[in-house]
This record gives C-alpha cells, structure tokens and sequence, in this order.
C-alpha cells in the first residue's frame, strides 16, 4: 500500500516537475507590479485593470505575441518600497521580460540592480528622470516623458498665458508636492526655472501621512497668493488638495498638475474642481478599436476586474498604454533577436528600438490615442509632446494644442543629474551593451 | 541676528498684519484638534476598558466609513444606511468579543495587543474583500451634513468658517461629553473603569466583563464611524483614511491614554500648535513639519509629566 501512494507520489512529482517549466518556456513571462490595496489604491486599481486588460486581450484575440502567449503574474505592493523589491526578488528568476514598478521609491531601488540581474525596467513616465539617458543607465526606460519634460511644458503653458517668459518675472508660483522621492524629483527644474525667469517658486510639502490634512499648506498659499499653483501629488493628497483650494477660493483655473490625476481624484471635489488643469499625453476613452476588442475578449467574457463605469477611464488607459509599450518591446525583441520566447535582454532591445508613429497607433487600433513615440540607445524617453487637459465638472476635456517640453533646459539638467548619480554610485559601470540602432 | 529675527520677530509681525489669517489659522488648528480628539478617543475608551492600546482603531474608521458609502451604493438610502452602519459596528464588536478578547481573557497585555494587529490585518483584507479598493465619496449631502461656508468679513479681511467643520466640532463635542458623562456618572461607567483597573477584581465583584468589552468596542465604532464621516468628507473614502489614526498618538502621549478630557485637551492643543508652527515658523525649515511637531510637543510633554496631562499615575509595587 505505502508502495503503491509513493509511486503515485513519485509520478505526480515528476509530472508536475516536467511540466511546469515545459509551460513556462512556452510563454513569455510579463510581471506587473500593482496596487490594489492600501492607501494608493484608489489609483493603483485603474492603472493595474488597464495593464492586465490589454496584454490579456491579446492573449485571447491573438493567441500572444508572435504566437506566443503572455504569462501576466500581478504582484502586489501596496506602494511600498520594501514590497516592490520583494514582488522583485521573487520573480527575477522566472526570466521576466521587464519589470514594471509602478513607483518612484520601487523604481529608484530596482535601478542599481536591474544592470546586474540584465533586467530591463519600464518606469513610464514616473521614477528617476535622468534615467532617460540610456549610455548611462541601459536598462532603465521612463517614456514619454520625465517629471522635469512636464514640469517644463507646464511653465511653458503659465508663461504663454502670461505672454511670455518675461512677464513671470515677479511672479510667485507655488509648488505643493507628496513628500517623497516622487514629489521632490522636480524640484531641482523648479528652482532653476525660478532662477532663469525670475519668478519665486514656493514650496508646500504634504507629507504621506498627513495627505487629508492639508489646511496648513493652503493657509500658506492664502498667504503667500502665488498666481499659479503646480501640484506632484498622488492617493488621497489629490481630491484633499482642490478641496482645499476650493476653500481658499483659490481660482482652480491656475492650478495645474502633473499627469497623475485620475477621475476618481476629481470626482471627489466634483463642481469645486472645475477648471483643475493637468498633463497628458493620450487619449482619454474607450472609442478605440483595440479598446472595444478588449471589451469582448477581456471584460465581455469575465477574465477583468475592471467595472463597467470605469473602462475607458483616464487611469484605465494609462495602464492600456503601458502595456501596449510592453507589447511592441516584446514584437522588436522577438524581431531582433529570431527568438520567440524571449526574456529580459532581448526586450531591454526591445525597447530601444521602440518606434510608434501615428501608423503604428492606427495599425494596433489606438488611431489617434496618443502621441508619437520613438526610443535609441541613447534616448529613453523620448520627450514627447504634452496637452493641457481641464476637468469640466464631470469629464477631462483637452484645453491646449500639443506642447513640446523645453529640451534646452532639460537636456542640460538630465546630464547633470545622470552624472551626479553616477558619481555617487562607486563603481557605476559603463555601457557595454550593444546598440541594434543602425541609423 | 537674521535668524533670530527670523524666529522671534517675524512671525508675530505677521500675525500682526494679517490678524484674519491668524484667526483662520486658529480656527482651522481648533477644528483639526477637536478631529484629532475625536480619533484619540476610540482609542481611550477601548484603553480604559482594557489596558490595550488598539492598533485595529483606525482601520475601523476605514471599516466604518467605507460600509456606509458601500450600503447606499447598494440601494440603501442615507439615514438607513447610517442607523445599518452602526448595527453593523455592533455585530462587530460582538464578533470581537466572542473571537477575540473571551479566548484572550486574563493574558497578558501584551497578547491582547497583538490580537489587535491581528484584528487590522483581517478587517483590512475583509474591508477590501466586500468593498473593493476604489476610492469612494463620502455621502456629505446625503446625511443633511451641511455644504458650504460662512465668510466673515472682520480684522480687516476674510475668516471662512466652513459649516462642515462646524458641524463636525459640534458633533464631536457632544459625542465626547456623552461618553465623559458615561464614564463618569453611570454604573456602566463605573463598571468600565473597574474593567480597567483589573479584570479579575471587576469578575470577583459580579462585572460582566464580556457585556462590558461589547459596550465598549461598539462605542469605538460609532466614534470610528463619525471619525471616518468627517475626514471622509474632507477628502475621500478610501484605506488612506487609515493614517489619520496616526495622528492620535501624539494626543494620546500628551492628553495621556486613560483621560477623555486628555484627549480633547491633548486634541486641541496639538491642532492648535501644529497649525500655528506649521505656517509661521514652517517654512524656516522647509515646511512640513505637521509630520513630526505634533510628537515633538508630545516628547516635551513626557519630559515633565511621564504620563501625559491627564494620564493616572500608576504607582506599583516592585
């Protein structure tokens, strides 16, 4: 009888044993590092539904990538570094094709490790923003901007309303910002944009745990009455923010903010917010061929924990367009490499030759979704043009034609910062990786 | 000189010309203080009753706050869903009772304490579980909570008192006097702070100590709930709510864990100070200082009085 169970034993041991890296050869592995719960989640859900929803469509609609399926394991993190390098170490040995870390504190630790572990890292449009160079950080992605690309376009837009970059000078403008490594990344911008066109930039930092309790701050811009409010926030300091603004009877029409407000932060303060302005870069919607293909192979046939009032939502296609950066690297490095499976290294290739002109939109579905895109060697980002978008009451409406970021200013700040970095990081090794760019 | 100045001087010549600010200013310190009174005494009344600091206070905000919105998302209009709420937090502290704190009974503090992370991790993963991480809006204009703001125009300039915060100074005002008078003047108060000096004493005088933990737990709750009501209409309904509770330990250092009136003195004063330090002398310093003030009046307080300004002084025998 002990025989007969160990036998048995034995061959479901086997089985499995073979089988399980039989599975996961024939797939391609694409871990997400997500946040569906703790205090961030608000944000993190949306962002987390739009990245699954759309690498599970093509799972379903196109059998995968080069017909091979995508292997999509969420890792949860709760916005918390320590949980991001966890979700990290965990699944570094599976042959992850990029780690997606959803956060500037993940982001910023994963960096030193991702050269040694030759896993390429898509932090996009958040995390370190002298990252975008890539002769010094080759696996590091942040497309299609970096915070100081947006800081830029947006005094861009303050000054052409003003009439120019002349006219701010005198001016106060007020910075109000999480207090962490994502809120203070543009400081350093702020402050020499402050210097070169002689405005004074007023700084009001929220800490984490005080993101709903922010009347100090807004007492302090009562007082200081900046003309123009900038906002870096994330979570609960959002809607906290224009309500209190709101109070203040600051004029919400110069307020302005990064990119990470979704509806939800706005739904919250409702008619109060009315005229709040922030950054973008696509579509906001869900009339999209490939949009309304992942309504009927995704969320039509169950496999999505998006609810139906929230698909097509800001936050929603933000996560649809991450994945769709995931989906290209993965075709180039399939490409690049002759390989169908591929893993980490031919997909940090992958992204490099990441190339999506408005046909390449089209051809995937998104016709009009989102700005061009076209990544090098030497450029990870890409520094798209911006919009200034308005939330109308209900819905974000665009309230400005296409806007390029100053790259005379961040260029030069971009160097400065990657070399600063590498001078504090003892032994930072140069590029040795290969560049696929022939022109 | 320039940073004595800068420290000494300016700020009351700031105050001095804009008194209406410094009124605005005291009174946006006096409503967070009676806020933040309102958090620390969920956390005394289950202190009082138990000797056990509960970890577990500010998920049940978050617990409280998102079973209300979640209710009359399901259909359940506003008042019903509120009277709901509180029966559910009822069943709650029942459930606790029976599952948590009989096993415990005559353990160590210590153990009890633990039971109360443990108590947090589960209403976390249960909160999440049956309403989702989305953020929610708390149903302000719903409850007949009411919107808007009155402007006086005084000193020379504007003070705008919002009529939710008065609403939620009134509101937390009486829910703090109920539960002094209680204390104080009842014969479950006197059970309860029997509870608290021993639960062995209390059973050997024919105390229930089960009846006493439910009435106690379930008192949490419905201060939970009105904490998570009036945060949640500054901001929104959602797990970040649960750092607010954080703000309660710097009340409770300074108002001492065993006093109601403590918590509200302890309230205000950190309220009151965090706001003022906050916005005159805050940005010598870079700004937000909100953080970490409050605990350094706490500290300074512990310097002179190690059990807070209200707190008992325990005295045993070694």
């Amino acid at each position: 009888m002990s025989f007969k169970w160990t036998s048995i034993a034995a061959a479901v041991a086997i089985l499995v044993g073979t089988a399980l890296p039989a599975l996961a050869a024939d797939q391609i592995f694409v871990p997400l590092f997500t946040y569906r719960t703790g205090p961030y989640s608000g944000g993190g859900i949306p962002i987390a539904n739009g990245m699954h929803d759309y690498l599970n469509m093509l799972n379903a609609r196109d059998g995968g990538i080069g017909g091979v399926k995508l292997d999509v394991e969420e890792c949860e993190t709760g916005y918390n570094t320590q949980k991001g390098i966890e979700c990290y170490e965990a699944v570094k040995g599976k042959n992850p094709t990029v780690i997606n870390p959803f956060s500037t504190g993940i982001t910023e630790a994963l960096i030193p490790k991702a050269a040694v572990d030759k896993i390429p890292i898509l932090s996009m449009a958040y995390g370190l923003s002298a990252a975008a160079l890539g002769d010094t950080f080759p696996w590091i992605f942040n497309p299609p901007d970096t915070y100081w690309d947006g800081l830029s376009v947006i005094v861009k837009q303050i000054a052409a309303r003003e009439g120019g970059f002349d006219k701010l000078k005198g001016d106060v403008i007020g910075f109000i910002y999480l207090d962490a490594p994502y809120g203070k990344e543009p400081i350093p911008l702020l402050q020499q944009l402050a210097d070169k066109y002689g405005f004074t930039a007023k700084l009001y930092p929220v800490a984490g745990t005080e993101m709903q309790n922010q009347s100090s701050q807004w007492l302090g811009v009562r007082r200081d009455r900046p003309k123009y409010m900038i906002m870096w926030g994330w979570g609960a300091m959002q809607p906290t923010a224009i309500k209190e603004a709101a109070k203040i009877s600051y004029p919400m029409n110069n307020f302005y903010a990064n990119w990470w407000n979704g509806d939800e932060d706005l739904r919250a303060p409702g008619e109060a917010g009315k005229g709040f302005h922030n950054l973008n870069w696509h579509a906001v919607g869900a009339n999209f061929p490939a949009l309304q293909d992942i309504k009927k192979y995704v969320i039509d046939k169950g496999m999505s924990q998006t609810p139906a009032d929230e698909f097509g939502d800001e936050f929603y296609d933000r996560g649809v367009y991450n994945s769709v950066l995931i989906a290209e690297a993965i075709r180039n490095a399939q490409k690049l490499s002759g390989k169908k499976v591929v893993i980490g290294t031919d997909v940090r290739r992958g992204l490099e030759n990441l190339d999506l002109p408005a046909s390449r939109w089209k051809e995937l579905g998104f016709e009009g979704f989102a700005n061009p895109l076209s990544l090098s060697c030497t450029d990870h980002n890409g520094h798209g043009d911006l919009f200034v978008q308005e939330w109308d009451g209900t819905k974000w409406v665009k309230a400005s034609g296409e806007v390029s970021p100053m790259s005379d200013v961040v260029m030069p700040l971009l160097e400065a910062a990657a070399k600063q970095y590498v001078d504090k990081n003892t032994g930072w090794p140069k590029r040795t990786e290969a560049c696929d760019h022939t022109s | 000189m320039d940073l004595l100045y800068l420290i000494f001087v300016d700020p009351f010549v700031q105050m001095g010309q804009a008194p209406d600010l410094l009124v605005q200013t005291l009174w946006d310190g006096l409503v967070s203080g009676v806020l933040y009174a309102l958090i620390a005494l969920g956390f005394v009344l289950i202190y009082k009753a138990s000797g056990v600091f509960n970890f577990a206070q500010g998920i049940m905000v978050v617990f409280a706050a998102l079973t209300l919105v979640g209710l009359y998302a399901a259909g359940i209009p506003a008042l019903p869903a509120l009277a709901l709420t509180v029966v559910i937090m009822l069943a709650l502290a029942v459930a606790i009772e029976r599952l948590v704190l009989r096993p415990l009974l005559n353990r160590p503090d210590i153990v009890l304490f633990m039971a109360t992370f443990g108590l947090t991790y589960f209403l976390i993963g249960f909160g999440q579980l049956l309403f989702g991480g989305e953020t929610k809006q708390m149903i302000t204009r719903q409850l007949h909570l009411p919107q808007g703001a009155i402007d006086l125009h005084i000193l020379d300039g504007l003070v705008t008192l919002q009529k939710i915060d008065i609403a939620a100074a009134v509101i937390a005002s009486v829910m703090v006097a109920s539960l002094a008078f209680v204390f104080q003047y009842t014969r479950i108060g006197r059970a309860l702070r029997a509870v608290a000096d021993s639960h062995r004493a209390a059973l050997s005088v024919g105390i229930s100590l089960n009846q006493i933990w439910v009435i106690v737990w379930f008192a949490a709750g419905v201060v939970a709930l009105a904490t998570g009501i009036m945060w949640g209409a500054r901001s929104e309904v959602s797990f970040a709510l649960e750092v607010v509770a954080l703000k309660a330990l710097p009340v409770l250092i300074l108002g001492g864990f065993t006093s109601i009136p403590g918590a509200i003195v302890g309230g205000l004063i950190i309220g009151l100070s965090e706001k003022l330090f906050e916005l005159y002398w805050g940005p010598l310093i870079g700004g937000g200082t909100e953080a970490w003030f409050a605990y350094v009046v706490a500290l300074i307080v512990l310097l002179f009085r190690p059990h807070g300004l209200f707190g008992e002084v325990i005295i045993e025998r070694i």
